[in-house]
């Protein structure tokens, strides 16, 4: 971003949030996926046994201390069952990287500088189910007035923001599995307009009950080659691999603009380095051959960053799915690079985690800052056989320790939407 | 305490997740109870369900307190 609009700020990220299949909390799935773990598993939430897709990565239940998800600790018993489970994920998220962020505006003016942008790929898909049951069994009348308000997707940022009075831009993205990325992206593109100096951004989802599954099953989307051994399922770029894992979750930042960060001491993961969106204007759920799409996105992202190159980016988080799409990606990300696609690692996360849908590219993005920050690779689970080969190191089966300075990260969405994002080290 | 005045507490108690000391008969939904304007229309609904009475939008809207439920109630009951 060049010209004056911006007046040359800085946006770095001081909380991190995170609710995955390996854990509820950024620093302990983090953990547990450099191990190596997977959260993949059989489903729970409902009985799956009339669908060909029986494996997803779900949230695990348990005390918080542990990693579980005991809604309570996030959410008041009494609000519970007026939010679909995806605004749950999206505050548990939210509220860990407000706290970890320490940013807790205490005037007026700070609180109208800090806004919101948390959205989700589907939104209420649950609640939505549940309503027209209602409805078609005869007591339409007898609907929850907390209906609409508990499917919505901008949801999350409207009780994210009535409980800490965050009076600044309330927004929430809605692109499908590109949402995530979207999200920090704009709510960065906000700061350095000046609508705001701090913003909470991200995405959430909780698409693993009947109508979701189904709904995927039916597009042809996910897996259902692995049912008795889930950990297998997720397997980008392998040759065995057969379809997305569908995973729920949520990934929040906090965005700060620099000189506001410096000025209270916050502690700084890294900053965001370029963004980038493109459109592949082509098909609703597949992309095109060379996935030109892809390619625009991570131009844009590098034309936005103040003068990196492809020379400078050490790892890819790719979007990676487990489908015939990883390919594309894989060509589109060597194309690229080029000469510099030799010394890249690129990793697929969604191995271990599932496709976390409008949560995927915020978990990602904080994924990408821990990598920077700890100068490791996660690994890509299951990769036993490519289906073909890349100059690329794809980080198979195991971490890698590796110094990093910038990561991209990828993400696309059906309707062929496109977003990549640069993190990279912090450097005063 | 009558049946209905047990039922309409224990339905207050669970929607509104208070105590049940707090539901006092004259106890306001929202002042007292902490509920607001989308909680009062879901309670009514609940009380709708739960007693098998249709208690219209005019009327609804004079419920104010536990009391004022109890009482509808039971006048729909005799009726």
């Amino acid at each position: 971003m060049s010209g004056t609009a911006t007046n040359g700020r800085r946006v770095v990220v001081t909380g991190i949030g995170v609710v995955s299949p390996l854990a509820v909390g950024a620093e302990l799935t983090w953990k547990r996926l450099i191990e190596g773990q997977s959260g993949i598993g059989r489903i729970t939430h409902f009985d799956p046994s009339e669908l060909p897709a029986q494996v997803a990565g779900q949230v695990p239940d348990g005390p918080t201390a542990e990693g579980g998800l005991t809604l309570s600790d996030w959410v008041p018993a009494k609000d519970q069952k007026k939010m679909d489970r995806f605004i749950h994920l999206g505050l548990a998220a939210a509220i860990q990287a407000v706290e970890d962020s320490g940013w807790m505006p205490e005037d007026e003016d700070g609180r109208c500088a800090t806004g919101v942008m948390i959205g989700s790929g589907i939104g209420g898909l649950q609640t939505i189910y549940d309503a027209s049951l209602t409805v078609s069994s005869g007591k339409a009348r007898r609907l929850s007035p907390f209906f609409i308000p508990s499917a919505l997707i901008n949801l999350i940022s409207g009780h994210l923001s009535i409980r800490y009075g965050f009076k600044g831009p309330n927004h929430a993205v809605v692109t499908a599995c590109a949402t995530g990325v979207h999200a920090i992206g704009d709510a960065s593109r906000l700061i350095q307009y000046g609508d705001a100096d701090v913003m909470v951004a991200g995405g959430a989802e909780a698409a693993i009950c009947s109508l979701g599954i189904a709904g995927f099953c039916s597009a042809r989307a996910l897996s259902t080659g692995s049912n008795d051994d889930p950990t297998k399922a997720s397997r980008p770029w392998d040759k065995d691999r057969d379809g997305f894992i569908m995973g729920e979750g949520a990934g929040v930042v906090v965005l700060e603009e620099l000189e506001h960060a410096k000025r209270r001491g916050a502690k700084i993961y890294g900053e965001i380095g370029g963004y980038g969106l493109s459109g592949d204007a082509y098909h609703i759920t597949a992309p095109a051959e060379g996935h030109n799409g892809a390619f625009r996105a991570m131009k844009a992202a590098l034309r936005n960053s103040g003068g990196l190159t492809t020379a400078d980016i050490d790892y890819v988080n790719a979007h990676g799915t487990s489908t015939m799409a990883d390919d594309l990606e894989l060509d589109a990300v060597e194309r690229f690079f080029g000469d510099d696609a030799k010394r890249l690692a690129m990793s697929s996360t969604k191995s271990a985690i599932g496709h976390l849908l409008g949560a995927a590219g915020a978990v990602e993005a904080i994924f990408c800052l821990q990598a920077i920050r700890d100068g490791i690779v996660p690994p890509t689970l299951n990769l036993d056989n490519p289906a073909r080969e890349s100059v690329i190191d794809r980080v198979a089966h195991v971490a890698q320790q590796r110094k990093i300075d910038v990561a991209l990260s990828n993400s696309f969405g059906f309707g062929g939407t496109n977003a990549s994002i640069i993190l990279k080290r912090f450097k005063d | 305490m009558s049946d209905i005045a047990d039922k309409v507490k224990k339905i207050v108690v669970e929607h509104l997740g208070v105590d049940e000391s707090k539901v006092t008969p004259d106890a306001s939904f929202i002042d007292d109870l902490g509920a607001d304007s989308l909680d009062t229309v879901e309670l009514v609904m609940a009380f709708e369900e739960a007693f098998s009475v249709e208690i219209p939008e005019d009327a609804a809207e004079k419920i104010a307190t536990v009391k004022d439920a109890i009482d509808y109630i039971e006048k729909q009951k005799a009726a």
